[in-house]
């Protein structure tokens, strides 16, 4: 799997998931810089976490109207799989790849910990390494994470099947809040676009892919995509 | 190189007022200091020359009170590249790395304005620590607030946390540990240290000192603007009603562009064309081209028009006076500067060649094309003043007769009372605030060991982990009892710490924050720390290689306790050898290591159950910490220890408490027989002591008889309560309850 991961000004997780990355498949991704508006044919596009442009605005506003992206709905529409994670799924929603929005957390504060995530399904080329209903654990780390869409797009995702993930207990139970770090819609933690080829999630599978730092539970991400697209 | 002569005395600037004494002294320069700086300058001085003395010689920037006594310091040992005097402390961590690190306050400004006043003290610190060549790879922080019914005090403690969590998270360095409590003592002048460690090869750390006559200086990072001009002189005087009206010299960060400007200088130090660097910090660019002068034996020409200004209007002294955040003052390799420009103009940075080495030890300022400033630059260090300020050492208090300290009538609520109270709680509330896992290396979180574990990037690919173990650490209340115990006590619970991770300490970085100097209590309670504290560093081998002093904590003539903050790192080769204090499984044995008398002098228990803060702190045996202390790394990293806490605040009930709910399993202890009173061995706080779960509790046990360490076996993990036997049976989850509400709920009530 050939992957390229961006780098906006203010990225800061793009080191993170290229490590994932590079633990899985052996190869270090491409990383691509925000001002160049082409690269190399890849397999994967990633639009990594961090504070791009200070995420002075809003959330992403700014990196999505950079040059490389317009690179990126491009690709995306000739159907290569984009990832973007906390800051990424920000700023692919903001270039309108993804529908709905991610406003601030509803306590208001930023928030780092461990969710527990249920896999609402299997059938993609992100989670097929996982099982439908399975409960995994990785982190979260953001200020502005809680979904939103309105009534007619959420029951076109419900309808779908394009939620990918949703928080909840240890114990895979979603009762209203609980486990929910940040206010989402119906805990929605990460979806999909309509052909399941771009995925957006707020957490971040890329820092527990080892057992010493943060567990394993999300490696299974990276792996279903190297499935998938080798 | 001698320094040269004066030809034209400089011109004045339209509107520049005549120095009055009245004007000497809102520059904080006393009126022996400006005699002596009449001497050195030989006329009187203009506007922008004044400014420059007041910064430098300001308590802040000179460490005119402290430096006699710092001096006291080890700083030295094998493992030792850099210590004092540089922007941060370096050390040797094998494998041609290097660790770079220090602590520094950012108090005053943080009182003044807690959201801004925070997040700059990351910020600086930060660039002390990457100015070096090093990428930081964890931050820390020690906080101390005023009594939680302070009408103040909840509004501090939240602009304090979002700052450090605004400035870090965007940073993008995890901040994996520290430590906050609360002390009336602090109601008016809260402390705010910060704390960077970095990793660099040791064959690519960058000093400050300026080469090569005719070399181009070059400014780097945010324009500047008007905000923070005095800073260091702000910080250099005690408080009083009016300081609210000081806001305006707090600065503002902007953590985007020290990200910018982060990763735009290691893509610069990646080439040779860098000579010198040196972050610009409090008196800014002044403090900044004098030391890199300086410390190279030059002179130096600055251009102060070529400056990059973010507003206009501004002039010589505001320009070398502000403090603005963010910016860099580099000496370049002549003929290079076109190769930094580009790198600098990737990242959106500005760059300004603003002006060039001379051999004349003078620094020239000049204003579009006039002489403003020439000050001649090693008198200015030399002749600095230097203070031995009289000192009275704090008389060592009289030991507690632990018979006036009553058993608890309830054993239940006196552990529910202690884990609650402010400064036992759990402080998840501040954490979660704070990205503690990106980069992807910490191995143990805050709340899952003593210290802070981050694996090292970029040691060489073997089977192994290496990483980095910190902490930060002081007990300020046994400082203000006794100093000496206090500064002995603060080293040893930080190479306790790293200690109870696995991981060999190494070096410390300090954080002296104290009153007013001038007063001879005061000073006695500096000298007595530092005393106490060399002491320690040396019997420990634990140098202390970078630190910061931080004066005048009064306000209206009260003092904050004396709190010399102890920041510590330590190495571990493999962190799969290293223990975390969770006990996550049932039928563990608990083994109580070091001896316990029952030390219940300025313990917690004595404190928030009976409202006294009485008596001696508890004594610190520096032979007996060590040799405790070796036995049980020797342990950890010889995989027989599944857990490890040491005894600190609220002794071993609260340890053991800790261990049991951040593991999420309870445990049954029985007290050995013993001279000492339950309540005594439950919640006293004699030093040197450990509490180990195992699987194997007998060997352990047998192992310390023979290394000669005190060793008991107290009972096993397991089950929904912590008891002790005969004397309490508590639910962990009541114990939960109490110690994770009290710091969501305090802060979620209203003011």
């Amino acid at each position: 799997m050939k992957a390229a991961v961006l780098v906006f000004p203010g990225s800061n997780r793009e080191g993170d998931v290229a490590q994932a990355i590079e633990l899985v498949t052996g190869r270090r991704p491409q990383m691509v810089w925000h001002g160049d508006g082409d690269f190399e044919k890849v397999d994967l596009i990633v639009v990594p976490g961090g504070f791009s442009y200070g995420d002075y605005l809003r959330c992403g506003a700014m990196a999505a109207q950079s040059p490389v992206m317009a690179e990126v709905k491009k690709r995306a529409a000739q159907g290569v799989p984009v990832l973007g994670i906390c800051n990424g799924f920000q700023i692919v929603t903001e270039a309108g790849l993804l529908p709905g929005t991610l406003m601030r957390n509803s306590h208001l504060k930023f928030v780092c910990a461990d969710v527990h995530l249920r896999v609402e399904t299997s059938q993609s080329l992100f989670t097929n390494r996982y099982q439908a209903g399975q409960v995994i654990k990785v982190p979260v780390a953001h200020a502005e994470g809680n979904y939103f869409a309105d009534a007619d797009t959420m029951k076109r995702l419900e309808d779908r099947g394009q939620i990918a993930f949703r928080y909840c207990g240890p114990d895979g139970s979603i009762v209203d809040g609980r486990g929910n770090p940040n206010g989402s819609s119906s805990n929605i933690a990460g979806v999909f676009n309509d052909t399941k080829t771009v995925l957006g999630l707020m957490p971040h599978p890329e820092n527990a892919v080892e057992p010493m730092f943060g567990g394993t539970d999300g490696k299974a991400l990276f792996e279903g995509m190297v499935e998938a697209l080798s | 190189m001698t320094v040269a002569q004066e030809k034209n005395p400089p011109v004045k600037l339209p509107n520049e007022p005549a120095i009055t004494p009245q004007i000497v002294a809102e520059h904080g320069l006393a009126p022996d200091e400006y005699e002596r700086l009449l001497k050195i300058m030989g006329r009187d001085p203009t506007m922008v020359e004044l400014g420059i003395f007041s910064a430098m010689w300001s308590e802040h920037c000179s460490y005119k009170s402290s430096k006699v006594w710092l001096k006291k310091l080890p700083t030295k040992a094998p493992w030792v590249i850099q210590g004092p005097g540089e922007n941060a402390g370096v050390i040797d961590i094998g494998d041609g790395q290097a660790a770079i690190f220090k602590m520094e306050s950012h108090n005053h400004p943080s009182y003044i304005e807690p959201y801004q006043g925070a997040a700059t003290g990351v910020g600086g610190i930060l660039r002390d620590v990457f100015t070096m060549g090093a990428r930081p790879v964890a931050n820390l922080n020690a906080l101390r607030f005023g009594d939680p019914k302070h009408a103040k005090t909840r509004h501090l403690v939240s602009g304090v946390v979002a700052g450090i969590a605004g400035y870090g998270n965007c940073m993008g360095i995890p901040t994996v540990g520290g430590e906050t409590n609360f002390h009336a003592a602090y109601n008016g002048n809260i402390l705010v240290n910060a704390m960077t460690v970095g990793v660099a090869a040791t064959d690519k750390i960058f000093y400050a000192a300026a080469a090569g006559i005719g070399n181009p200086m070059v400014y780097v990072g945010s324009k500047t603007g008007r905000d923070g001009i005095h800073g260091a002189t702000m910080s250099s005087t005690e408080f009083n009603e009016d300081s609210e009206s000081k806001r305006p010299t707090v600065q503002v960060g902007d953590p985007f562009v020290e990200k910018l400007l982060l990763e735009a200088c290691l893509e610069l130090m990646a080439t040779d064309a860098i000579i010198a660097i040196q972050d610009m910090g409090a008196a800014g660019l002044t403090s900044s081209s004098f030391e890199m002068a300086a410390k190279g034996g030059l002179g130096l020409v600055m251009e102060l028009d070529k400056v990059p200004m973010r507003e206009t209007g501004m002039n010589p002294y505001e320009l070398m006076l502000s403090e603005s955040q963010e910016r860099m003052l580099i000496v370049l390799k002549p003929g290079r500067e076109d190769e930094a420009r580009k790198i600098f103009e990737k990242w959106e940075l500005d760059f300004a060649v603003i002006g060039h080495l001379t051999d004349t030890e003078r620094m020239v300022l000049t204003w579009h094309g006039d002489v403003v400033g020439n000050i001649p630059i090693p008198p200015l260090v030399t002749e600095a003043p230097m203070y031995e300020r009289p000192w009275t050492l704090t008389p060592p208090p009289p030991e507690l007769d632990a018979a006036t300290v009553p058993v608890p009538t309830d054993w239940k609520a006196s552990l529910l009372t202690l884990m609650s109270c402010p400064d036992l709680a759990s402080k998840a509330w501040i954490w979660h605030q704070y990205d503690h896992l990106i980069m992807g290396n910490t191995a143990i979180r805050p709340q899952g060991g003593d210290a802070a574990l981050v694996r090292v990037p970029g040691a060489p690919k073997a089977a192994s982990h290496k990483g980095l173990a910190m902490t930060s650490d002081c007990t300020p209340r046994y400082v203000q009892a006794h100093p000496e115990t206090g500064g002995r006590q603060a080293v040893a619970e930080a190479w306790r710490n790293i200690t109870a991770v696995g991981a060999r300490p190494l070096a410390v970085t300090d954080n002296m924050n104290f009153g007013n100097p001038q007063k001879p209590e005061i000073m006695g309670q500096f000298a007595g720390a530092i005393m106490g504290m060399a002491e320690a560093c040396t019997a420990l081998d634990f140098p202390v290689v970078s630190g910061n002093v931080s004066l005048y904590n009064e306000t209206e003539g009260r003092p904050i306790l004396p709190t010399p903050t102890i920041g510590a790192v330590g190495v571990i080769d493999d962190i799969a050898t290293s223990a975390g204090s969770r006990v996550s499984q049932s039928g563990l044995a608990l083994v109580l290591i070091g001896e316990t008398k029952g030390w219940l002098g300025q313990s917690i228990y004595l404190r928030e159950l009976h409202g006294r803060e009485e008596g001696a702190p508890p004594p610190v045996d520096l032979a007996v910490e060590r040799r405790n202390g070796d036995f049980v790394r020797g342990e950890i990293v010889g995989r027989r220890v599944h857990a490890c806490h040491d005894l600190s605040d609220g002794g071993l009930l609260v340890a053991l408490a800790e261990m049991c709910l951040s593991g999420g399993t309870g445990a049954c202890i029985k007290l050995p027989a013993s001279d000492v009173a339950p309540h005594a061995y439950l919640y006293g706080e004699d030093q040197g002591r450990y509490l180990i779960a195992t699987d194997d509790g007998p060997a352990l046990v047998e192992a310390a008889r023979k290394a000669g360490v005190p060793a008991v076996l107290l009972g096993y993990s397991g089950g929904p309560d912590i008891s002790v036997d005969g004397l309490l049976t508590l639910p962990l989850q009541e114990l939960r309850d109490a110690h994770e509400s009290w710091l969501p709920g305090y802060m979620n009530s209203a003011a």
